[in-house]
């Protein structure tokens, strides 16, 4: 019996590969012969966990929209709907919203784990420019998603971010009505807001993460030591030429992530039986009312993962000059493996000077993202905005004078990875 | 693989000529997906005028009509508030309505308005477009000390006075906008065509 079956494995795998003899290559290459550094620490599981989440978005995506009416008149109905009468209709829906949440939750650690350690640097800026891409693309994905359920929040908050392109001179007025397909968000831009949500941004999210992955897979992956582990000794348990370092990412690494995926989704289960909306900062409380053009809510704020950069817009009183920043502050990020000129990659063996700057960048982001959800009338606050969005922007001028003169004293980089034999 | 026997010249002829047309088939096939996402010709029609019958208007009140999908107030002005005017033009941007744009030419006065009591604004903020609220009472407010009346974005915290001017130091970069408008008769306003151009 046993030999009958596994004469039938052999034969379906033989099989394949006299068809598709690359396959076999292929998963090797990317799984079981993936050799990762062995000293991965926790900052380590967020690349995974953000796969997991995105695996989530699509599935609960795929469900919503068999309920969802894409339509100015029905939009918001067809949500309640779903939060209602469809049968469990609203664990998908919260796992969709909360979903959106995490993502950026695990993202920006998963950004940050990149600057300590210094993930971005020689050979890996190519990774680190697509995962820019990634959040780029998840950015807009994440605001188009958040138009469609076409609550108050919605909709105003369409109206404000749609005219941030308006502010660009000359063509702004044209560009604006040319997204909306309307003078004003309307039906049409409801309707193709969701067909880019759906199927357009996911797509390209789905190719620049496969890129993303290739990209790392070609160069091997960072570790909080900063020591590129292929220049290092060779040969280990399981083969001669494979860094001494590194273990194989299946089943070592696998086995690892999905411990870590399971505490994840426990928290994540949490937060989605007991504070979906998580006190109005993932669904603000005004997207529970239907988008109502003439009345504006008392305060329109966009949801946490944004409001950082919203901050920098809402402190400076120029609008020209305020979209430039805040289109800036991001824009900054792409060039970070250029402006950091320093040799040394992880944090452990870098100046002290690095560590307070990234911890004072820290400081700022969370700062900022307090003030941008906020109600900004204090003027206080527009004070102490401004001078978190110069001290933003003073990282990156701090880190490249800090490294191209010569300022930084680094520590003695080991050798070999540590903590781990 | 022999490259005897190549015609090089044919080839790049081949190649270049493969390439530009291929380029521009896609940069003209391009064009009809653009041009979709223009607002489409009933978008564009429905922005015909609005007729508002502002006879049950009371002094210091505020009426709200739609055009365009834009809130239009129309606002009786109180003397009081008219006159609190003049003596907020230190602390504007633009007290002359000197930025064209923003108002019709039978606009571009010291009250921004036709009749001086009767003011006609587009209610939107000329920031990010969200709609300020009024804020009519000549009384202290918590975001302006000395306030004579006006509006108050609560998006962003720009500030107009009672005639939609912006004040400086906000985030908006102009005055409001007066909508083209005529008076039909006494109690009557067309909204968003000026007399004799219809």
């Amino acid at each position: 019996m046993a030999n009958r079956l596994s004469r039938a494995a052999t034969g379906v795998q033989e099989w394949f590969n006299d068809r598709a003899p690359s396959f076999g290559p292929f998963y090797r290459k990317h799984m079981t012969e993936y050799y990762a550094p062995k000293n991965f620490n926790i900052w380590y599981i967020f690349g995974v966990l953000s796969m997991v989440v995105l695996i989530n978005q699509i599935v609960t995506g795929i469900f919503l929209t068999m309920y969802f009416k894409p339509s100015a008149a029905e939009a918001f109905a067809s949500v309640e709907y779903i939060m209602r009468d469809v049968e469990w209709g609203w664990l998908i829906r919260y796992m969709h919203s909360t979903g959106a949440s995490a993502f950026f939750v695990v993202v920006y650690i998963h950004m940050f784990r990149g600057v300590m350690y210094g993930s971005y640097k020689k050979p890996r800026e190519l990774v680190w420019l697509l995962g820019m891409l990634i959040y780029l693309v998840l950015m807009a994905e994440a605001f188009m998603g958040y138009v469609l359920p076409w609550g108050q929040m919605s909709f105003w908050g369409a109206k404000v971010i749609i005219s941030l392109f308006g502010a660009i001179p000359y063509v702004g007025g044209a560009l604006t009505e040319w997204i909306m397909g309307d003078y004003l968000p309307s039906d049409t831009t409801l309707n193709r807001f969701f067909a880019l949500h759906v199927i357009a941004l996911p797509l390209v999210l789905l190719l620049l993460v496969v890129l993303h992955i290739f990209a790392l897979h070609e160069v091997g992956s960072n570790n909080p030591d900063g020591v590129e582990i292929k220049k290092g000794p060779k040969g280990n348990r399981w083969s001669d030429k494979a860094p001494t370092d590194g273990i194989p990412f299946h089943p070592y690494f696998t086995v690892k992530d999905t411990f870590y995926t399971g505490c994840f989704l426990l928290i994540c289960a949490f937060i989605l039986f007991f504070e979906p909306t998580f006190g109005g900062l993932f669904l603000e409380h005004d997207n529970f009312i239907e988008a109502n053009r003439l009345v504006t809510p008392e305060h329109i704020k966009p949801t946490w993962y944004y409001t950082p950069f919203y901050a920098m817009l809402r402190v400076i009183p120029n609008k020209l000059a305020g979209v430039m920043v805040m289109f800036g502050a991001i824009i900054v990020l792409f060039f970070l493996p250029w402006l950091d000129r320093g040799k040394v990659k992880s944090w452990r063996y870098r100046g002290a000077g690095f560590r307070i700057a990234l911890f004072v960048l820290g400081i700022c982001f969370v700062w900022l993202g307090k003030i941008g959800s906020g109600p900004g009338t204090d003027p206080a606050e527009t004070i102490i905005g401004r001078v978190l969005t110069a001290a933003y922007f003073g990282f990156f001028i701090f880190l490249w004078v800090y490294t191209a003169f010569g300022f930084e004293k680094t520590k003695p980089v080991p050798e070999r990875v540590t903590g781990h034999d | 693989m022999a490259n005897d026997g190549v015609d090089k010249g044919r080839r790049r002829f081949l190649t270049a000529t493969t390439a530009v047309v291929g380029g521009a088939g896609i940069a003209v096939a391009a064009i009809p997906f653009i041009k979709s996402w223009q607002p489409s010709a009933r978008a564009k029609t429905s922005g015909a005028p609005v007729e508002a019958d502002i006879g049950k208007l009371e002094m210091g009140q505020m009426v709200t009509f739609e055009w365009r999908g834009q809130p239009i107030w129309i606002i009786r002005r109180t003397q009081a508030q008219l006159d609190a005017l003049p003596g907020q033009d230190s602390r504007l941007k633009d007290p002359k309505s000197t930025v064209e744009d923003q108002q019709p030419k039978f606009a571009q006065n010291e009250f921004r308005s036709i009749k001086p009591e009767l003011l006609v604004l587009v209610g939107i903020c000329t920031h990010l477009g969200c709609s300020p609220k009024m804020h009519a009472e000549l009384k202290p407010e918590p975001f302006d000390p000395e306030w004579k009346g006006g509006f108050f974005c609560p998006c962003h915290k720009s500030r107009f006075d009672m005639a939609g001017r912006v004040y400086d130091g906000v985030p908006a970069p102009t005055n409001l906008v007066v909508p083209p408008y005529y008076f039909v008769d006494d109690t009557r306003i067309m909204i968003g065509v000026t007399e004799g151009a219809a």
